[in-house]
This record gives C-alpha cells, structure tokens and sequence, in this order.
C-alpha cells in the first residue's frame, strides 16, 4: 500500500460540516416556528372571551434593537477575521447588549399584559398562541445569549482567537436566524394581527 | 500494489485489545462515540424493541381471533394498539434505520466518522431514553395499580380526546414527552448525517458518484428535518394545554381539533417516506451487487427521490378526506398522491431493469429484496385505490387501509431491514449469517406476511373498523380474522428462526472475510468488521462502483461514467 497516484479532482474542497450542520438545525428551526406561526394565524379572531390583540403595543425600540444586533455582530465576525479581537471582543458584548435589551423590552411588554390587561397563557385563544409564538422566540434569543456569553468569557480569558472565525460565524448564523424570525413573527403579531 | 489508488487492507484480523472484564466492555459501549458502536447500538436497541411491539401485535390479534373475545380488556386493547403502533414507527423503524445509516454511511463516502461525533453518542441516548421513558409509563403514574398508565389514545392522538377532560392521568404526556426526547434525538441524527454526507466525503466522491443508499439518506435525513419538527411543535402545543390551560386543541374555547390532524399528518405522512426511502436505498445497494450488474439508471433513481422529497410534503391530507375539506383541497390531495405513485414507479422499473439479464444470486438478501419489490407494487396499488377521494370514503378507517400501511411497512420497509441485516452483518461481526436458516426464516416469513395481510383488505372491504376492541359474529369477518391471527402466528415464528439465527451466526457463522458478496461499495474495502479508524489511507474513488475498479482494472467504470 504505497502512496498512489491521485487522478481524482486536485483540488477536493467540501461545505464546512459546522455551516451544513447549522443550516440544517436553522431549516428543522423553521419548521417549528412555522407550526407555531400558522397555529397564531389560524386563530386570529377565535377567542370567545377576554383580551384581543388590540391591547398590543408595537415594540418599535425593541425590534431595532434586535436588528441592529445582527449588524453588530456582522462587524464582529468582520473583526475576528482579521484578528481584531479587542474589537471583537467589543461588538460581541454590544450585540448582547442588545439582545438583553430586547429581552427586557419583551419581559417589561408581558409584565404589562399579564397585570394590566389579564391576559395569560390560559386566559383564552389570544392568549395560548401569542404567548407560546412569542415565547418560543424569546426562549431562541435566551438560548442564543448563553451561546454569545460563554464564547465572550472565553475571548476575555483569552481562549478565542483568529483560527475560530469560523465556529463564530456558525453561531453568528444562529443569531441572523432568531433576528429573521423575529421579523415574521413581528410582522404576523403585532401588524397582521393587531 | 503500487498502481492501487485505494487502500485494500492487509489483515482480515483486527488484534484485540486485552481482555477486558464485564464493566470495561460495558463502560466502551456506554461511552462510545465511534459512529459503528452506535450504529449497532441502534439496530440492537430496535430489534429488542420490534420483538416488544411484535409481542403487542399478537395480543391484538389473539383479542381479534374469535368474536365476543376477552383476551384483553377494552382499555389495555388501547393502549397495546398505541403502543404497538408507536413503538415500531418511534422505537423500531426510524432508530433502525438511521443506526444502518450511522453504521453504512461514513464507510460508504470513506470517512473516518460521522461529521460530529459525540452528537452522534447524544443523539443515540436521547432516542434511547425516549423508549425507555415511553415504556415506563407501564408501570409509572398510577400505572402498578393496574395495566399502567401506557398511552392509549392512538399513535395519531386525535384532539379533543387528548384533552386533560378526556384522558386524565399521565397517558398522553408520556406519548407527547417519551416522543419529544426521541425527536431531538433523531433530528441530531439528521442533522449529523447530513453534514456527514455533505461535508465529510473522501476524495473524489462526488455527489454523482455516491452510492444510492447514502443519497437516499440524505433525503431522508433532509427530510427529517422538517417532518419530526412540525410533531414536537405540535406535541409542545398539546403539553401547554394539558399542563398550563392552553387552547389550542380545545373546542370549548374556540380551539380547532381539525388542527391537531393537520400537524399531525404534517408530520405523519412525510414520516412515512422517512421510513420507506431508506428501505429504498438498502433495495438500491443489494439488487445491483446480487444481479451482478450496475444499478439502472441511477441518476433517474436520484431524480425520482429528489421528486419525491418534495411531493411527499403535500400530500398529508389524503388522511383527512373524511374530516370535510373542501373540494378543492380534496382534488390537490388527490392529485399530488396520485403523482407520487410516478417517481415510486420508476424506481420499481429501475429495479426490475437492474434485476433483467443479471446473473441473479438468490441469496438471502436478495431474496427479501425481491419480495420487496413485489410487495412494495401491490401496496402503491391500494395507495393508488385509497387515494381516490370517494373510494376513500367508502374505506377510511377500515381495516384496508391497515392492509396497505402493513403492507407498505412490513412487506416493504421490514423486508428490507431483514435484507439489510443479512447483507451487512459479515461486515458488522465478521461472520456469515447462516443461509439454511436464512432461507427458512424468509419463506417463513412470507407466507405469514401474506396470510396476515393479504385477506385483512378483503375484510376491511366487508366494513371492518380499524382499533375495535371486538365485533359480532354475524359479520362474515370470523374466518378472515381466523386466519389472519394464524398468520400472524406464522410471521412469529419467522421472526424467532431469524432471531436464532443471529443468535447462533454471531458464535458459530464461518468467516466472512472483508468482501463476501464481491460488491462493489467502499465499506466491502476495510476488514470485518472495519478497525476503529475505518480506513488505513484515506480512500479516493473515480467512480460509482470504486472496488470494481479496483478489481477489474483493465475495465474500470470511470471510463464509461465520465
């Protein structure tokens, strides 16, 4: 068994599996969100009694910023490229900023409907859909604060260099896609379906 | 050997390693990450599980033999016909597959694992505690006081009867938890062995000249993607309504059922095809290496499972004819079923193409391919019968359609998985499966399979329901239940000469050797079974059939595919 020769294709280059990979886990994502979005479209207009989504305030501040997050972290996946970690290290703790903020917007919007307007998981229609579908997107951007925070600990401790640009922009990946989400389900809740 | 291009490996003989006591060998399999442990991981996990369903089926039909029979009560009658069905689509079907796949796939597109490997370990657990969890509800709950408190709802769990009104106890949350877990296990199989096939191929294994059985994976897995979702969506709906007072299936509160049976199909159906397109793609590897010739028309047979990924999304309601769609729904569903029957055709065709002229070997896998293919035309058949909207109303729910589905999953999918077993287990033990006892499990098996299935169309055309505890002896229905509950019986038997058979071929079969079909794939390259790192060198394929080329080098393929 000596080193053969090798007709086949030079120059053999395959898709990163981590790329393929979080494509694929983003188009099972897509499913479920789609699950959820249909079952809050269905339902529009069914509940019997209480609340309607009327009572909903269109969180403006709380969509630029969740957007906005997916040009910060844009510019950090720039930065790591080049190996510009202090800069990273910068627009990567910004994009969580952001995403904390966007966190609170929706704890603070759900506080005001759960005390002043009644409106619960069980109260009625409205109520089951608007919560699960906003729920399950509030759990992704949750989900994806602890992925953006352990990778800031380790670029702070010094761990995450240049040579993991790659893994960064697999994760980054995940973050476009919870923002992307949020534009339909932005555009489903609180404009459709007000 | 200078002029090889691929590493035909020396030594049949793998040096073991020590000799290891019990709790070293068990900790190796429970820590394992190599994608061939987990493969047969898998499969073992799933044959215990299809001998525990099959047990569940024969009760049924010991309950079903006579008239007026109390074998079982009506309330574990529910809950064996749940199970039964749950357990071999969750717990048997898709883990066995996808373990041929961990084991095959990575071999066949010469990698040394699959694409992540401990989510591959991960994976396997997750589906592993979902049956186990599944099966706890037997006696967990209140379940010692009784039979237990096993689902009992049906595997499609129609709303309302899932709601906390109807079904109190814990019942319908071990269905919706125990499958959940299962389902993040099988989508991280899904995903990996989509990377895997993606991004792990070795040199020169190009899209175009991988095997059949890895393309078909490869829907399948894509498919997967989008078709267990939707069911732990809608699974998560359910558990926010039993659990947290949620609507969604509550038609007290404006909630729709009808609903529920569209995300349930949503996922159902395609499922189907998750588990029928690997069976496909193990028909694709063994009639070409048993016909001693090519696969006919492969990149038709590419086309046909790219055609039917995609229709096999938009077809589900054809199980809803009877619900009150309207009519224009009724026609696209319809339709699209009808059309799905014309890539499933070609594939027959390519089938039988591949089989015409060949120097047919008819050795056990084999024979269960070609019965398969037989099979598998009679059940597209009454899938084309069942897909004519009034004919389906005349039908529904009635014991034909269990015919077809039974026909399609056990004459098509089981065969396979049978054929698969005999073909790839010299490869997995190094040892030969005995052929004696091969044969007999076959005929065996067949003849049951016929006189279980073949008259059940016959007695769902005379009215009889599907998931009826019991039924009155003035039907005409007690001969045609007699002997579908002895065939039943016969099947039994095949399923237990079969199990001898592993049983006595993993400690007495004769050596295999590395390649003993003379195939033509990359796995039949490494030594049985294949070391930890599969391959010596990292392979490099020209063509479609890379061992052929290797051993007929003065004909190789790749002058003819090119």
């Amino acid at each position: 068994m000596s080193t053969a020769p090798i007709y086949a294709d030079e120059n053999w280059n395959l898709p990163s599996r981590g790329m393929v990979a979080m494509i694929s886990l983003l188009i099972g994502e897509s499913a479920i969100f789609t699950i959820f979005v249909v079952a809050y479209i269905f339902y529009i207009g069914h509940s019997v009694t209480g609340p309607t989504p009327a009572i909903l305030q269109v969180p403006i501040l709380n969509t630029i910023c969740l957007l906005s997050s997916s040009i910060t972290i844009i510019l950090a996946e720039r930065a790591i490229e080049h190996g510009q970690m202090r800069r990273f290290a910068f627009f990567w703790a910004f994009t969580m900023a952001l995403g904390i903020k966007f966190l609170v917007g929706t704890g603070l919007e759900w506080r005001d409907l759960i005390y002043n307007h009644g409106l619960t998981i069980s109260t009625n229609l409205f109520g089951t859909t608007f919560y699960s579908l906003v729920g399950l997107h509030a759990t992704h951007v949750v989900i994806g604060l602890i992925m953006l925070s352990i990778v800031l600990i380790f670029t702070l401790t010094g761990h995450v260099k240049q040579q993991h640009a790659e893994r960064i922009k697999v994760l980054a990946l995940y973050w476009h896609f919870v923002d992307a989400v949020w534009v339909v389900v932005f555009t489903v809740v609180y404009i459709v379906g007000r | 050997m200078a002029d090889q291009t691929l590493p035909i490996p020396g030594p049949t003989e793998i040096p073991r390693i020590g000799t290891a006591g019990f709790s070293e060998w068990l900790h190796s399999w429970i820590v394992t990450v190599d994608h061939k442990k987990l493969g047969i991981l898998y499969v073992a996990y799933s044959l215990f599980f299809l001998l525990v369903g099959g047990v569940e089926a024969m009760c049924i039909r010991i309950q079903l033999m006579f008239p007026h029979n109390h074998f079982v009560s009506p309330q574990v009658y529910d809950e064996l016909f749940t199970m039964h069905g749950t357990t071999m689509v969750f717990l048997v079907g898709m883990p066995i597959l996808f373990g041929f796949a961990n084991y095959v796939v990575p071999l066949m597109v010469g990698a040394r694992d699959m694409a992540f490997p401990r989510l591959n370990a991960l994976s396997f657990w997750l589906t592993a505690f979902g049956g186990i969890l599944l099966y706890f509800s037997f006696v967990g709950g209140f379940g010692l006081y009784g039979m237990g408190s096993a689902p009992d709802v049906g595997w499609f769990a129609y709303a309302p009867l899932t709601a906390k009104a109807f079904t109190p106890g814990h019942n319908t949350d071990y269905w919706a938890l125990a499958l959940i877990v299962a389902g993040f296990g099988t989508l991280g199989t899904a995903i990996n062995l989509v990377a895997t096939i993606i991004s792990m191929r070795c040199r020169g294994m190009t899209l175009f000249r991988m095997p059949l059985f890895v393309w078909l994976m490869l829907a399948v897995s894509g498919l997967t993607l989008v078709t267990i979702t939707p069911l732990t969506a809608a699974q998560v709906m359910l558990l926010i309504d039993r659990y947290l007072g949620g609507h969604f299936f509550d038609t007290q509160a404006g909630g729709s059922a009808l609903i529920w049976i569209h995300f349930f199909w949503i996922f159902g159906h395609p499922e189907v095809y998750v588990l029928v397109l690997p069976a496909f793609g193990i028909a694709s590897e063994i009639i070409p290496v048993f016909s001693r010739k090519a696969i006919f028309g492969y990149s038709t047979m590419v086309g046909a499972t790219i055609a039917i990924f995609f229709i096999s999304l938009a077809v589900w309601a054809h199980h809803m004819f009877t619900v009150g769609l309207t009519s224009v729904s009724i026609a696209f569903f319809v339709l699209a079923t009808m059309v799905i029957a014309v890539p499933t055709g070609i594939k027959i065709f390519n089938w039988l193409a591949t089989m015409w002229g060949g120097r047919l070997r008819f050795d056990t896998p084999m024979l269960f391919c070609v019965a398969f293919v037989f099979q598998f035309v009679i059940a597209g058949l009454t899938g084309v019968i069942l897909a004519v909207a009034p004919w389906d109303w005349e039908l529904h729910n009635s014991y034909f359609v269990i015919a077809h589905f039974h026909y399609v999953l056990v004459g098509a999918i089981v065969f396979n998985i049978f054929a698969a077993i005999y073909y790839w287990f010299p490869k997995v033990t190094g040892r030969m499966m005995s052929e004696k006892l091969g044969k007999w499990h076959f005929w065996v098996f067949f003849a049951g399979f016929h006189l279980t299935f073949d008259p059940m169309h016959v007695v769902g055309l005379l009215g009889m329901p599907r998931s009826i505890y019991t039924y009155p002896a003035n039907r005409g229905w007690n001969t045609l239940n007699m002997v579908i509950s002895i065939g039943a019986f016969v099947q039994a038997i095949g399923v237990l000469i079969f199990v001898w058979n592993l049983i006595q071929s993993l400690r007495h079969g004769k050596e295999a050797g590395n390649d003993p079909w003379d195939a033509w794939t990359l796995e039949w390259a490494t030594p049985s079974p294949p070391p930890p790192y599969n391959f010596a060198v990292d392979p490099v394929v020209r063509s479609r059939r890379p061992l052929w080329d290797i051993k007929h080098p003065d004909d190789p393929d790749w002058k003819y595919e090119e």
